[in-house]
């Protein structure tokens, strides 16, 4: 009887290969993620509450968080800006060099993030080339909170473009069409067909793109100057105190970050299931 | 609202979609647009609806709604109605508020009251009958119920002029038959005018008052269905409009040989080739002294008014099909593999060099 149930319930993955993909799945999530988050909050073991609370409460500490949400923030905006331009202009139109840029899309992933701190940094110093430009009209861009949102920007705009490229894509040109010969002008036609239904992609990419940012070191702590309670991001406090052995303090910092970051990641998921749910059909 | 087109052209980088085309559309009439992929007929129809610009190059192209000359009026401003082939409903909305789309994105001035829109929908939606899916999203709708909110969506700016690009192409035959009659009906009853495209002769000839034919961005014939069908201008319209027998031989002295099989015929000596319709082609177990077309019966279809007979023989190149009444089909005991001799009673010709005007038409 109990075989019975087993084979029945076996049978029920028609693809074959589910327990060894599965298996191996898992093994490679535990190893990779799983492991070293525990390590993590093995570490957190040893500290009272309170003593967590003194470490992540220091002043310092939360000036750089205020200084990292702060900049991820409008780096955010701006990549959502600029990066649903960018899809848009890879999707719509037909230009010589189009699949240059779509290439030049993923630079950011695939340059090291140093390498992009150090130029940027260089860039825009009061001796780089931007730098000198911007100077004399009173924008100071390196070693202020403009530079961290600047690094910021650069290393997260994949994710807006490469999130809303496929949808509007998918978006078929009909549907534009359509608007207009009800009589929609171009912008009546972008608010109330496009982004409606690039808005779940646009979301999910602005707030990839933020969370990204949060995380983010290498791009920015040469170009941020890291005054301490004007430009030092959560990223550089973790090193600091790792550079002291601090290995308590510095996981300290990397749980708020941690927490903040799969918070964020959960609720954008959540809601856009829900909208998801409606374009396809569901009850929503 | 009569459409006229004058010298309309259209390529696309190096291609020519349409050739100088020009067509007339009176008012209030349904016209089809009929033509494999590819001959320009969806171009054609989107340069009327302004969702293409027709060659600059030419420019005395012209078109005018009435007597309003709209060829450079942006689709928007130039009140058409156009339904797509997939439906290009806007997914995020329901039933209702893409019904609505075109009356909310009014001016404020011309927009009605939200009470007026509220009505203007729903009577749209009975009309359609899809009233008690108004809150419904497409994507919870089957493709004929998607289609018909696509009509009442472009019905809703009260267009003068209608127009549908392969309406019923993605449905499937039941529906595709039903909404054809219900497309009839509404024209009938709103009296616009209406064009549609379609590859599909049958319904060209079924759903319109005029058929425009076309081929390679050539305008072939534009005639009602029954003239079409009983007088195709050139070879291209009759091979287009249904099923067609080859038959291909040397003349010498009235008489066509081809292979073992022979025919008397009244035509001048030389290479022939002579069409005929499925209908035109007659079966008996004997021949005669006029003709001597031995086939042999590879398929039987009896679906439908007549009974569907394929023939090959090894002096035809292609099969032929012929149709048979259910009463003779049960008089002669046809089945498949039996041997029988085939009598045009009637056929066409047209000659290669003057194919655009001449043609030829016998009773065998």
């Amino acid at each position: 009887m109990s075989q019975l149930a087993f084979r029945r319930s076996g049978s029920t993955h028609v693809l074959p290969g589910f327990g060894l993909s599965m298996g191996i799945s898992v093994l490679f999530i535990s190893l990779v993620l799983l492991l070293p988050l525990t390590g993590l909050f093995g570490q957190l073991a040893g500290l009272s509450f309170a003593e967590y609370w003194a470490i992540i409460t220091e002043g310092r500490v939360v000036a750089s968080y205020m200084v990292t949400i702060g900049a991820a923030a409008v780096a955010a905006l701006v990549n959502a800006v600029f990066g649903l331009l960018l899809a848009w202009v890879l999707v719509r139109y037909e230009f010589p060099g189009r699949r240059l840029l779509d290439a030049l899309m993923d630079l950011p992933f695939a340059l090291p993030t140093a390498v992009a701190g150090i130029t940027l940094a260089t860039m825009y110093a009061s001796s780089g080339w931007m730098g000198r430009l911007l100077e004399p009209l009173g924008f100071q861009v390196a070693y202020t909170w403009v530079g961290i949102a600047l690094a910021m920007a650069f290393t997260s705009i994949p994710f807006v473009v490469r999130t809303v490229q496929p949808v509007l894509e998918d978006l078929p040109a009909e549907v534009d069409e359509a608007a207009m010969t009800l009589g929609a002008t171009d912008g009546v036609g972008f608010r109330r067909v496009i982004l409606p239904h690039i808005w779940p992609a646009l979301v999910t990419g602005t707030g990839l793109a933020f969370v990204r940012s949060l995380g983010e070191f290498g791009a920015i702590i040469f170009i941020a100057g890291n005054m301490p309670y004007e430009t030092e991001i959560t990223a550089l406090m973790i090193f600091v105190k790792l550079q002291e052995y601090d290995y308590v303090g510095a996981s300290a910092i990397a749980s708020v970050v941690l927490f903040v970051s799969l918070t964020l990641l959960l609720v954008i998921n959540i809601w856009q299931g829900r909208f998801i749910r409606r374009l396809h059909g569901g009850k929503g | 609202m009569s459409i006229r087109l004058q010298n309309i052209a259209k390529h696309f980088g190096n291609t020519q979609a349409l050739e100088p085309i020009n067509l007339d559309i009176h008012q209030g009439e349904l016209v089809g647009l009929l033509g494999p992929s590819g001959s320009g007929k969806t171009t054609l129809l989107r340069i009327i609806a302004g969702l293409e610009n027709p060659d600059l190059a030419t420019q005395s192209g012209k078109i005018l709604f009435g007597d309003r000359d709209v060829t450079n009026v942006h689709v928007r401003d130039r009140r058409i109605g156009f339904v797509f082939q997939h439906y290009a409903l806007f997914h995020h909305m329901s039933v209702y508020d893409n019904v609505a789309f075109g009356l909310t994105v009014l001016s404020r001035k011309r927009r009605p009251s939200s009470g007026e829109i509220r009505a203007r929908v729903h009577r749209l939606l009975e009309m359609v009958k899809l009233e008690h899916l108004a809150n419904r999203y497409p994507a919870q709708l089957s493709g004929g119920q998607q289609q018909r909110v696509s009509l009442a969506r472009a019905l809703a700016v009260e267009p003068e002029v209608l127009l549908l690009d392969e309406p019923f192409g993605a449905l499937d035959a039941k529906v595709r038959q039903e909404l054809r009659r219900w497309l009839r009906h509404l024209h009938d009853e709103f009296n616009f005018t209406s064009v549609f495209v379609t590859h599909d002769q049958e319904e060209a000839l079924e759903l319109s008052d005029r058929v425009v034919v076309m081929s390679d961005g050539r305008i072939e014939q534009i005639d009602t269905p029954d003239e079409l069908y009983r007088e195709p201008k050139n070879r291209f319209v009759f091979e287009f409009l249904g099923d067609v027998n080859h038959l291909e031989g040397k003349v010498t002295n009235g008489v066509l040989t081809c292979g073992d099989a022979y025919w008397h015929v009244d035509l001048p000596d030389g290479h022939q080739e002579l069409l005929l319709r499925p209908h035109e082609v007659r079966l008996t177990e004997q021949p005669t002294s006029e003709s001597h077309l031995p086939v042999t019966i590879t398929a039987i279809s009896p679906v439908g008014a007549e009974v569907r007979v394929e023939l090959e023989a090894d002096w035809l190149a292609q099969p032929w099909l012929a149709t048979v009444r259910h009463t003779d089909f049960e008089h002669m005991a046809l089945r498949r593999g039996q041997r029988l001799y085939a009598h045009p009673r009637h056929w066409r010709r047209f000659p290669e060099t003057e194919s655009k005007t001449a043609e030829q038409s016998r009773v065998a």
